[in-house]
């Protein structure tokens, strides 16, 4: 008798909550229904600044079927301390406080919300709303703000300690490249709308469901916040239409149902518009100085990377854009510096690749500008400077497979065949460009709990708080756990998106799947132990003797290692022990790891350029990814595709637009923020290279939510260049500025 | 989003008796813009009047020549009506650059007519508009003006009419059938719209209780040598910065006559008889093109940040009547401009 060797991880498996998904079975946040449903409309300030004097409700509270309009003069008690605002991953500061007081931050912040027995009343009494405000003057103008800007505060983020002397070194090198690089802000704009519906059960016990990308986040946000025993708060999110970092910290929306419903007595839903949500959190706009010097033969001997990103007045956001430089490329020299311009804005947040999208873009393009100076192949010239250590640590890589990306994804592209000088190839009219750009992230884990229940019938169900923000978590956690405890597919379900359930981190950084499959085969683990146990409990035992380390499980059964022949059935060893199931509760830290560990790429794109009008096309994406294991095929490349959907739009599309005379953000709706559609996207071909990695973790599980989009805005920019000979330093590069 | 109450027309007549009796109400037909105006409070109509069940929905030949286009008509089933991509083509590539499948399935051509701009402004109520409330001021003229008009502008107003069939209509001299109380009436699409000058809350010579009925196309459809060339930000579902409709009758590599429309410049589709009338007789080559195109623009004035449209309108200018003059216009699929 042989073993089938696991087959569900790394497999092409299609989403298990696909079909709940399109047959609307999946309900998100605003979706969950109550008797007395009340519904809440939010009113956003006007001004950017200021101080509201006044707001007349006796219009909007005469409307049919108006309940009640909350503002900051009835609200209900919410605590005074900043400490109960900070949220897990909250920035330095004072965070904002949704209907707290008079005072107004930012254009677009909450002032009320009109609660209404349906959405409609609620919508027409807002338009009600008569609000007096005292306007103070405001600032929006990042670029004005430039040379006020303040160093970021050292923290978590701040930029990494500089090595050598840079000044000296740039000074001596023979070749150096000096730019500043612009990315404007950006809104993630994901599909689905924030929405909170806030529930009371019988005893008085509120359950609410949120969008949002962590669950037990939220839970001790609002039990902060409100004051609540966490035993009487649950945190819904079992599916949620999109984030990409949106909804790591607790939105305003959540707050406010919150409000309402203990406001009220009554169940209570608030769902946000489109354009309120621009004013959730944003990539800050940011300025980034790159200096490079280096030898004649491409040898990098010195970085200097600064960057000055925007935040708002009350909270310090920032992500290390400058440390990238430092990190990725073999140089001795290497200093960083960060600052921030405090403008009238909501707080800016983390979007896919928070740091690594906007500062590997300045640093890919500087590299291809460097590359241009030396005339060196763009390929070679990282090549020439490829770094088997972590350049900060000094720490060699747990793996580093970038070699292979380059490789493979220039054998892809058909990168040889390029035409070393700009504008040196076209097709009839058009102009082509062909450029590269390497993109890095992090490989991080998490603590995270997973609790497993075996049924004697052959089921499993896998529990842990973590979301699935519509990056495939069910599948994954699915496939470990049908791979670790030897079952079909099919018979394993999955619970995740519920604050009572095993620990989990947020769901960012592209740390859940390495930390939950890992935390998935640990706890499994114990369940496979357990299951020996019992079946070494039956009268003349196949198994006995054997060690939890001698036996796996597999087709149903616990299975001898050294003789696939010596098996006992699970469902044996539970009824025999007159058990119905077994229930297993793990929770799996990760030590520090040892070794530098990152995910790397190669990105390379193809633009055509209509030179006389300025249009530009990308034709071809080719991104070759080294991400340790792939734990779906399927899942992993759509990801990877999104990513480069992604940096099409940043490279060519997206930009938030703020007029400062107002302070408002003016394109707030996916008609005038220009995202890529259909016919902007052509060829995307993701590869994904060989990356064994047997110290990062048992799985050797990097993540990849991030990684897609790292390198693409620079390898686009860089092939804009390519074709026409223009370098276009601010984004998005749009035809206007490829003209003039 | 403000209440409102609804009602059905029965019959053209029943729509004009029933605007005229109730000020402020509306025509409703597909809904695509003035539902989304409604949403956010720009657009506040006590009453719509809906017309979409109207019989106005037939293209018919007329006698003659010509072409009679019911004003119900949904904009993708004109785009695909046979005598329009016979007759007619530059139309029919008008609308199909214009905004997306499920839109062009619902908008009417004469909902299209009566598209209001998309200047940002235009739609936050938060910042003053003269189009919204005349008299409040222009946030645009020195705001985000990337995308606003180059020609024909006022102190008042910078908006660009957004329509693409309106640019080939009034390159092929539409004219609009309108129906009032007493009396109908016909007007030149391209005196359809009017420039914004003192009163931008006006965007047509439409009076408020005039019902569109039918567009009329004269016979010369120049469909031999057409094109339309729309310049946008993403290479589908997006306003223009600068799109041309051009039109040639040629003979021989002479021009017999020659018609250009521009949009996205200007608060109404942009068209000059005398560019047109120079361009008579002589030969359809770069040089003609370039000397129309700097004539078209010789008047166009820039705002802070929509300097580049003058230079771009001018090139796609030309390339639009390089374009027709080869007989080789615009795909409205592949994005490649040819």
């Amino acid at each position: 008798m042989s073993l089938s060797a696991p087959t569900c991880i790394g497999a092409s498996v299609s989403r298990i909550d696909g079909p709940a998904k399109v047959t609307g079975a999946a309900k998100y946040a605003a979706e969950y229904v109550a008797p007395d449903l009340a519904h809440g409309y939010v009113v956003t300030s006007r001004i950017a600044r200021g101080r509201i004097r006044r707001i007349d409700v006796s219009r909007a509270r005469r409307v049919a079927g108006v309940i009640d309009v909350l503002t900051h003069d009835n609200r209900p008690q919410m605590a005074a301390q900043d400490d109960a605002y900070r949220d897990d991953v909250a920035p330095e500061g004072a965070p904002f406080r949704p209907l707290y007081n008079d005072r107004i931050l930012f254009s677009g912040q909450p002032i009320a919300v009109v609660l209404a027995e349906d959405p409609e009343a609620a919508r027409f009494a807002a338009t009600l709303l008569g609000v007096d405000y005292d306007e103070e003057p405001h600032v929006t103008d990042f670029l004005g703000q430039r040379d006020a800007a303040v160093a970021a505060p050292k923290g978590a983020f701040g930029p990494p300690p500089a090595r050598g002397s840079v000044e000296t070194a740039l000074e001596a090198a023979p070749v150096r490249h000096d730019a500043d690089y612009y990315v404007p802000a950006e809104t993630h704009n994901p599909m689905e709308l924030y929405a909170t519906t806030a529930i009371w059960d019988a005893d008085g016990r509120l359950t609410v469901y949120d969008k949002t990308q962590g669950v037990q986040n939220a839970h001790t946000y609002l039990c902060g916040v409100f004051g609540l025993k966490p035993e009487d708060l649950r945190v819904m999110s079992p599916y949620m239409g999109g984030g990409f970092g949106s909804g790591l910290r607790p939105q305003y929306q959540v707050v406010l149902a919150v409000l309402a419903a203990k406001a009220l007595r009554r169940p209570a839903r608030v769902v946000l518009t489109r354009a309120q949500m621009f004013e959730l959190g944003y990539r800050p706009a940011m300025i980034q100085r790159i200096s490079l010097g280096a030898d004649a033969d491409g040898t990098l001997r010195a970085i200097a990377h600064d960057a000055v990103t925007m935040t708002s007045r009350y909270e310090d956001f920032y992500r290390q854009e400058t440390g990238w430089s430092g990190l990725l490329y073999a140089c001795a020299n290497a200093s960083y510096a960060h600052r921030l311009a405090r403008l009238d804005l909501p707080t800016p947040c983390d979007m896919r690749a928070p740091s690594a999208a906007t500062g590997v873009y300045a640093l890919e393009c500087a590299m291809d500008e460097l590359a241009v100076a030396l005339n060196m192949d763009p390929i070679a010239l990282r090549l020439k400077n490829y770094s088997e250590r972590d350049q900060h640590s000094g720490d060699p890589y747990s793996s580093k497979n970038l070699r292979a990306c380059y490789e493979q994804g220039a054998e892809a592209f058909g990168w040889a065949g390029r035409a070393p000088e700009p504008r040196a190839m076209r097709d009839g009219d058009e102009l082509i460009g062909w450029g590269m750009a390497t993109g890095v992230w992090e490989a991080l884990q998490m603590s995270i709990g997973v609790r497993i229940v075996l049924s004697a019938n052959g089921h499993a169900e896998v529990s842990c708080a973590t979301s699935d923000i519509g990056t495939g978590t069910y599948t994954i956690m699915a496939q470990v756990a049908a791979d670790m405890l030897g079952l079909p597919l099919q018979d394993i379900s999955i619970r995740l998106g519920d604050s009572t359930l095993p620990r989990s981190p947020v769901e960012g950084g592209s740390w859940i799947a390495a930390s939950v499959a890992n935390g998935i085969a640990a706890t499994a683990d114990a369940i496979r132990a357990d299951v020996l146990r019992l079946a070494q409990g039956l009268p003349h035992a196949p198994l006995a003797g054997a060690g939890p380390d001698d036996v796996e499980l597999a087709e149903g059964c616990v299975v001898s290692r050294a003789d696939p022949s010596r098996r006992t059935p699970i469902a044996d060893a539970l009824r025999h022990a007159r058990l119905e199931r077994i229930e297993r509760e793990h929770l799996t830290e990760f030590a520090a790891p040892k070794l530098a560990h990152n995910t790397h790429s190669a990105v390379f794109a193809e633009v055509r350029i209509d030179e006389d009008l300025g249009l530009i096309r990308v034709t071809r994406v080719v991104s070759a990814v080294a991400a340790g294991r792939i734990l779906n095929a399927k899942t992993a490349r759509s990801q990877i595709m999104g990513g480069v959907v992604w940096g099409v739009g940043m490279a060519l599309h997206e930009e938030t637009l703020i007029d400062p005379a107002f302070g408002r953000i003016m394109n707030a709706n996916i008609a005038d923020y220009h995202v890529p559609v259909n016919a902007d996207i052509h060829d995307i071909e993701v590869i994904f290279v060989d990356e064994p990695d047997a110290e990062i973790n048992h799985l050797g599980v990097k993540g990849l939510g991030e990684i897609g989009i790292v390198g693409v805005a620079a390898a686009i920019a860089n092939a804009v260049y390519h074709a026409t000979g223009t370098r276009v330093r601010d984004l998005p590069i749009t035809l206007d500025k490829l003209r003039r | 989003m403000i209440n409102f109450d609804y009602v059905r027309a029965t019959s053209a007549a029943d729509a004009v008796s029933r605007i005229a009796a109730f000020p402020g109400a509306k025509f409703i037909a597909g809904g695509t813009n003035l539902v989304d105006l409604m949403k956010e409070d720009v657009e506040r109509p006590p009453r719509l009047i809906d017309i979409s069940r109207l019989p106005l929905n037939r293209v018919e030949d007329i006698q003659g020549g010509g072409l009679r286009i019911g004003a119900l008509i949904a904009n993708a089933d004109l785009a695909g009506a046979p005598p329009v991509a016979q007759r007619y083509p530059l139309l029919g590539d008008a609308l199909r650059a214009g905004a997306s499948g499920q839109l062009r399935n619902m908008a009417s051509v004469g909902g299209n007519l009566m598209q209001r701009t998309r200047c940002c402004y235009f739609y936050d109520l938060a910042t003053p508009c003269n189009k919204r409330r005349p008299g409040d001021g222009c946030s645009a003229r020195d705001g985000l003006n990337r995308a606003h008009a180059i020609l024909g502008a006022s102190v008042a107003c910078v908006a660009t009419h957004p329509s693409d069939m309106c640019v080939a209509l009034a390159a092929l001299d539409a004219i609009v059938h309108v129906r009032g109380p007493t009396e109908g009436r016909a007007l030149a699409l391209t005196d359809f719209h009017r420039l914004p000058g003192d009163t931008p809350d006006r965007d047509t010579n439409l009076e408020p209780d005039e019902l569109i009925t039918a567009v009329e196309l004269p016979p010369k459809g120049f469909a031999e040598h057409y094109s339309y060339l729309k310049i946008r930000d993403r290479l589908s579902y997006a306003f223009a910065l600068v799109s041309v409709a051009a039109a040639l009758d040629l003979d021989g590599d002479r021009i017999r006559e020659a018609r250009i429309a521009l949009g996205g410049v200007a608060h109404k589709p942009w068209r000059d008889a005398r560019v047109e009338d120079a361009m008579r007789g002589e030969p359809a080559n770069a040089a003609t093109f370039g000397a129309a195109a700097q004539a078209l623009l010789r008047d166009a004035r820039a705002l802070a940040h929509n300097a580049f449209k003058i230079d771009l309108a001018a090139r796609t200018v030309v390339r639009a009547l390089t374009q027709a003059a080869r007989g080789t216009p615009q795909s409205q699929t592949d994005k490649r401009i040819g």
